[in-house]
Parts: C-alpha cells; sequence; structure tokens
C-alpha cells in the first residue's frame, strides 16, 4: 500500500501493533535529555528501581538554564543550578553520556544532536522539549514528550501511542534572494494558524524545500510545534546524507552504504493520501515578522500592523486586540518603523553555523545602531569553535555585539539573559508569547538576516533597506 | 507501583467542592527536581489553619480522602496526585472527579472512587461524629466501608485492572518485554548509538 514518508518510518518502529482501540507500541531510537524535564522522570526510576534500558541511545546536555557569560563560575540562581547539578548526578548514576557547560559537546539539545551525527534519517527521537521536531529535517520522526513518557522511554525505549495525521505543506517554486528558511515557517503559520497542525506530522516537500541547506531544513521542522503540530518532517536526499556523512556517530564504511540504501527509501509515494494538504508558492514569500504575541500573528515586513477589525473570525480579532496591547502597537504603522531595544540571534531554530555566516554577511563592515543591544549567540559550544575559526566572532565584535557561549540564552526566560519589562526585541527564535523572553518582554520573530539589517538601523528593516537612511538619520552605509 | 486490592485506613473529611488542583498544590513546588517529597505542599494554603481537618489529631495520618464534587480541576499537573499520594492518602471518595486528575491519579495508583453525593454526605456524618473512623476501600467488591454504612463505588474496569495488577503505564509496556526484545534484535547495526562515545575531536568530521 502506498505510504507517506511518516507512515514508513511510523511501520518501521512498530514493536506491537494495538489491537482494537489499543495505542501502537513505538520504538524510540534515541531520547535527548537535558535539566529541565529530566529531574523526575529519573526519580521515578530510582522510586520503582527500573533501570535506564538504553544508555547507549541516550545523550544529556544542559542548555535552558546555563549563563551564556562566565560559564566557569557557579550558576546563580539556585533553582537553575539545582536542576543542572540534578542532571549531572543523575547521569553519573545511570551511566548517562553527558555534555556539561564548558564541554565542546554542550549546547542547545537540538543542535547537538544533528552535529553528532546521531540525528539520521528514518529513526524515532524523542526529548522532553517540543522543539524536538527539529530532527525531523533528516526524515527522522521527532517530537516532544512530558515527562511521565520521558520516563516510559528511558524504562522501555518504547512509548505507546495512536498514529498522527499526515499532512503536506508544498513550497513550490524558489526563493528570491534575502527570503530564507524561517520567512517560509513563518508563512506557514500564519496561513495555517496556531493550531493548524494539531494532530498531524506536517511533511515539507517542493522545489524551495529540496534547494535548503540542512541548516534551513530543521528552522523549519524546528517551528513544526508553533503550529501545534506533533512533528515535520522532510524526506532525506543528497544534502541529506552529506551533512551526515563524517559526523561523529554516522554510519561508516558498509553500514553507510546500507544505511544510505535504507534512507533513499524514505519518500512519499506519490499516490501517498495526505489527511491534508497545502500548498505554499516560494516566489511570492517575502521576509516575514511578527508583530503580536503568537507565531501566527505574523506578516511580510514591508507590511503595516493590522487592526482588530482585519479580522472576520471573532476569537482573531479579540487575539489581535490583545496581542496589540501586550505589544503596545498601533494599527497601521508600516512594520519597519518599529524600533527595537534588543536583537537576539540564536536558538535551536537559527543558532547555526549558516545562521551566524549569514548574519555575518549583512552586518560585516558595519556598526551596530547606538541605541540596540545585539547578542548573539552560538546554538552550541561546536558553533561557536567553528565560528570562532572562520573569524565571524571578530566581524559580530566589531559590529558592536555580544558574542557570548552557548545555550538557549534569550529564547525563553529562565536564563540571566532577558528582556526587561516594555523592552521590544527582534529575535530568531521560535516564540513570541507574552513574557517568553523575560517578564513584559514584547518579541518580533525574525530570519538572522532581518535580525542583521535590524541591528544596523534600529528598525524592523530587511538586507535591502540598509542603504537607506536608519530612523535618526545616520549613515549606516558600509564604512 | 503496589497492587491495590482492598485498604482499611483513617477516613478525612475534606467539606469541600470544586478543590482544584492549585489548592492540591500551588505553583511554586512545581520548580522541585524530585517526584517525591510532595507531601509539603498538600493543601499548603489551608494547611496554616489550626481548624483545618489534617490539622485535627483524628485525623492525622488518615489514607481516605472523602471530598466534594469536582475535584481535582484546573491544571493538568500530575504533582497533585504526587502530593496526595507522599502524604499517605490511597484513595480519593468523591462524587466528580476532573478528568485529568482521574488519569493521573490512575497512573501513580491512587484510586479515584466516584460514589453518589448523598453517600458523600452519609460518609462525612460518619466521620465528623466519630473522628478517626476508619474506611475500607475494597476494589474488588467496588465497595466502601465506614461504621455501619456500605457503599457502591464506580471505577472503570481498565483503571479498576490496573490498579488491582498493579500496573502502571511502564509496568503494562514492560508485560511486552518479549516484543521489545525481538524489535531490538532486529534493529541494522547503523542505527545511532551514544556509546561509546565520539566526538568531532575523535573522529573526522566535515566542517559544516
Ligand atoms: S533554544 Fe528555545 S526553543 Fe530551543 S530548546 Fe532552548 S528554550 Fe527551547
Amino acid at each position: 500500500m502506498a505510504g507517506t514518508l511518516a507512515e514508513k518510518v511510523w511501520a518501521d518502529h512498530v514493536v506491537r501493533r494495538g489491537e482494537g482501540n489499543e495505542p501502537d507500541l513505538l520504538y524510540i531510537d534515541l531520547q535527548l535529555l537535558h535539566e529541565v524535564t529530566s529531574p523526575q522522570a529519573f526519580d521515578g526510576l530510582r522510586q520503582e528501581g527500573r533501570a535506564l534500558r538504553r544508555v547507549d541511545q541516550t545523550i544529556a546536555t544542559e542548555d535552558h538554564n546555563t549563563p551564556t557569560i562566565d560559564i566557569d563560575k557557579p550558576i546563580a540562581d539556585i533553582t537553575s543550578r539545582t536542576q543542572i547539578d540534578t542532571l549531572r548526578r543523575n547521569a553519573e548514576e545511570f551511566g548517562v553520556r553527558i555534555h556539561s557547560l564548558g564541554d565542546k559537546d554542550q549546547g542547545i539539545v537540538h543542535v547537538v544532536g544533528p552535529q553528532l551525527g546521531l540525528t539520521m534519517p528514518g529513526i524515532t527521537v524523542v526529548c522532553g522539549d517540543s522543539h524536538t521536531s527539529t530532527h525531523g529535517a533528516f526524515g527522522a520522526l521527532a517530537f516532544g514528550i512530558g515527562t511521565s513518557e520521558v520516563e516510559h522511554v528511558m524504562a522501555t525505549q518504547t512509548l505507546s501511542l495512536k498514529p498522527f495525521k499526515t499532512m503536506s505543506i508544498t513550497v513550490e517554486g524558489s526563493l528570491k534572494p534575502g527570503v530564507s528558511a524561517k520567512d517560509i515557517i513563518l508563512a506557514v503559520i500564519a496561513k495555517i494558524g496556531t493550531g493548524g497542525g494539531a494532530g498531524y506530522v506536517l511533511e515539507y516537500r517542493g522545489q524551495a524545500i529540496e534547494d535548503l541547506s540542512m541548516e534551513g531544513r530543521m528552522t523549519i521542522c524546528n517551528m513544526s510545534i508553533e503550529a501545534g503540530a506533533r512533528a515535520g518532517m522532510i524526506a532525506p536526499d543528497e544534502t541529506t546524507f552529506a551533512y551526515v556523512k563524517g559526523r561523529p556517530h554516522a554510519p561508516q564504511g558498509e553500514d553507510w552504504d546500507e544505511a544510505v540504501a535504507y534512507w533513499r527509501t524514505l519518500r512519499s509515494d506519490d499516490d501517498a493520501v495526505f489527511d491534508a494538504e497545502v500548498v505554499i508558492d516560494a516566489d511570492e514569500l517575502e521576509p516575514f515578522v511578527t508583530w503580536g504575541t503568537n507565531p501566527g500573528q505574523g506578516l511580510p515586513l514591508s507590511a503595516a500592523v493590522p487592526a482588530p477589525e482585519d479580522f472576520v473570525d471573532e476569537t482573531a480579532r479579540v487575539a489581535a486586540e490583545n496581542a496589540l496591547r501586550y505589544m503596545d502597537l498601533v494599527p497601521g504603522t508600516p512594520l519597519k518603523d518599529i524600533a527595537v531595544d534588543t536583537v537576539f540571534m540564536g536558538s535551536c531554530t537559527n543558532g547555526r553555523i549558516e545562521d551566524l555566516r549569514t548574519f555575518v554577511d549583512v552586518i560585516r563592515g558595519r556598526r551596530k545602531h547606538p541605541d540596540v543591544r545585539v547578542l548573539v549567540v552560538p546554538g552550541s559550544a561546536r558553533v561557536r569553535i567553528q565560528a570562532e575559526q572562520e573569524g565571524l566572532d571578530r566581524e559580530i565584535l566589531a559590529f558592536g555585539a555580544e558574542w557570548r557561549q552557548a545555550g538557549c540564552s534569550m529564547c525563553l526566560g529562565m536564563n540571566p539573559d532577558q528582556l526587561q519589562p516594555g523592552e521590544r526585541a527582534a529575535s530568531t527564535s521560535n516564540r513570541n508569547f507574552e513574557g517568553r523572553q523575560g517578564k513584559g518582554g514584547r518579541t518580533h520573530l525574525v530570519s538572522p538576516a532581518v535580525a542583521a539589517a535590524t541591528a544596523v538601523r534600529g528598525t524592523l528593516s530587511s538586507p535591502h533597506d540598509l542603504d537607506a537612511p536608519s530612523r535618526d538619520g545616520a549613515a549606516t552605509a558600509a564604512a | 507501583m503496589q497492587k491495590f486490592t482492598t485498604h482499611t485506613g483513617v477516613g478525612v473529611p475534606l467539606r469541600r467542592s470544586n478543590v482544584d488542583t492549585d489548592q492540591i498544590i500551588p505553583a511554586v513546588y512545581l520548580k522541585r527536581v524530585t517526584k517525591t517529597g510532595f507531601e509539603d505542599g498538600l493543601f499548603s494554603a489551608w494547611r496554616g489553619d489550626p481548624d483545618f481537618v489534617l490539622n485535627q489529631d483524628a485525623y492525622r495520618g488518615g489514607s481516605v480522602l472523602v471530598a466534594g464534587p469536582d475535584f481535582g480541576t484546573g491544571s493538568s499537573r500530575e504533582h497533585a496526585v504526587w502530593a496526595l499520594r507522599d502524604y499517605g492518602f490511597q484513595a480519593v471518595l468523591a462524587s466528580r472527579f476532573a478528568d485529568i486528575f482521574r488519569g493521573n491519579a490512575g497512573k501513580q495508583g491512587l484510586v479515584a472512587a466516584e460514589l453518589s453525593q448523598d453517600d458523600i454526605e452519609q460518609l462525612w456524618k460518619i466521620l465528623e461524629e466519630a473522628p478517626g473512623t476508619e474506611v475500607t476501600v475494597d476494589l474488588e467488591q467496588r465497595q466502601v466501608r465506614a461504621g455501619d454504612a456500605v457503599l457502591r463505588f464506580e471505577i472503570d474496569d481498565y483503571t479498576r485492572w490496573r490498579l488491582m495488577e498493579g500496573l502502571d503505564d511502564i509496568g503494562l509496556t514492560l508485560r511486552h518485554e518479549a516484543d521489545i526484545d525481538a524489535f531490538e534484535a532486529t534493529r541494522p547495526s547503523w542505527m545511532p548509538k551514544t556509546l561509546p562515545a565520539r566526538t568531532a575531536d575523535s573522529a573526522e568530521a566535515p566542517a559544516s
């Protein structure tokens, strides 16, 4: 029978088909752990005297609570420190591989897996974190789970689940210069809504997706969860194989050939039937930016802040009203006139080497706007090392931005990098919820290129705007 | 999870309806890293009141909570069940439970038994007239016995079976351990292994 990519990967992991109304028992190839959602799961194992079934399919890193400066000093916040210490103790007790702060392989959990070559096509990946969907960029079935499920995987290496529905998102044509993967996914979410993907695995396909690098594909799959989806996937191809090949845990020799032969079978059959289908035209996309307090409230950068009356749907109108109040925005204001206090470049959405290169390409030879604080945070320690080898750090510092150590940083208000109440940020992260980046902080989600141009001009901008005068008329042309 | 067939312990009358999970355990206790030791957070806002039922000597050490309707509404936090369990409660009796609470209770071996509101009133009366009275919760017979009263309760068949077998979700899955072993034996050798640890320093990695 014809199948979709998601159905094929699912079928290859069924340990036991559920009878009648029972869920399937699905095998999990890889579990990623971090300090926030693992402690109770370890505690549960201890309580029941259970072992962790496959330590060799488990890996831990520290990311959410970790500071990005002074990482050699004890963590000041007690709760954060306790969570980190607990993870370290648990990892030691159960024999789990851990990459702690200061280690070269430490970093955001979703950057670390792919970079070590652990994330591969056709595997199942789970983590107690909703952005586990990132790994679907390799054609893996990857999704976030709750703490009880983390414990369940630890003890059994399986999960009891009912199959997800499937949705294809075809992005036809090709992107204009300056338009990126981030703009595609923001446009997708704006189109289907933050609940549009609920219960589905989204499969992204079409020319524009095939043209993307692995970094770009990860950016897209990462934000599938912001459309409410269980997971996002992209069929593996030569780009995928080239990315995986040679990484520390990638298959080698004959194993490699065998793996690639299997991976090539991982695509939706031509006559496969999806439960829903969406088509987007890449040629028409522009840089996208959010104006509201959920990732679906986005518009092309050239648009203006919408008015609540623009929304026919009652719920959407009320949501817009609340969002505009929180964001302190006046309907009709051109988005490009919105001035920001902070630019955050980083997170598991856009904290990879290619993202940093894109950012630096835009700021090269320029100085940041004097009123804007610019934070550049690599997604992992390896990304930081790589960036420094390429000299990106020097350009970032010369631009006037801060160059930090790896971690989730300002993506969420759980570590010292936070917005102050009322502060406004252009952020390459994935959530613009109220208070997400710090209590009272206001977030506009953007791509790395838009983040860079905004850092130069002080107002939401695309690289095309760089030759125009900035908000206070200062010259911004390259020195 | 312990097998549960029948339990006898001091009954605690909690004459309140709509006890939500924030009242069972406030959010500040959610920052913890353990899954046990939540007893101090149980009903913490009320425990400061010397007249609160759990502060009365006769009910101390109680293990069967007899509560008002709509017990466990609000946030989905599993901590609410942990707190009741850690305090020593083995069963909660009420005329109505919030769905998520009932589901979480079943996962953790806490019996959530539904009785008619008349029967709950009768139990309250017995427990208040003779504080310290023991209540028996008989899962096999689906019966609650206290004083002279013999009352019937409802619990869904599947949960009852799981509780009587002492099977939590993990325990249930482990019944299929042979299937898991068999599946594992067929996995190709190139599937990801985190151990022995390899890093870019120990292997040739591409520079992108
Ligand atoms: S970078 Fe943000 S979204 Fe990603 S794992 Fe960290 S906190 Fe979550």
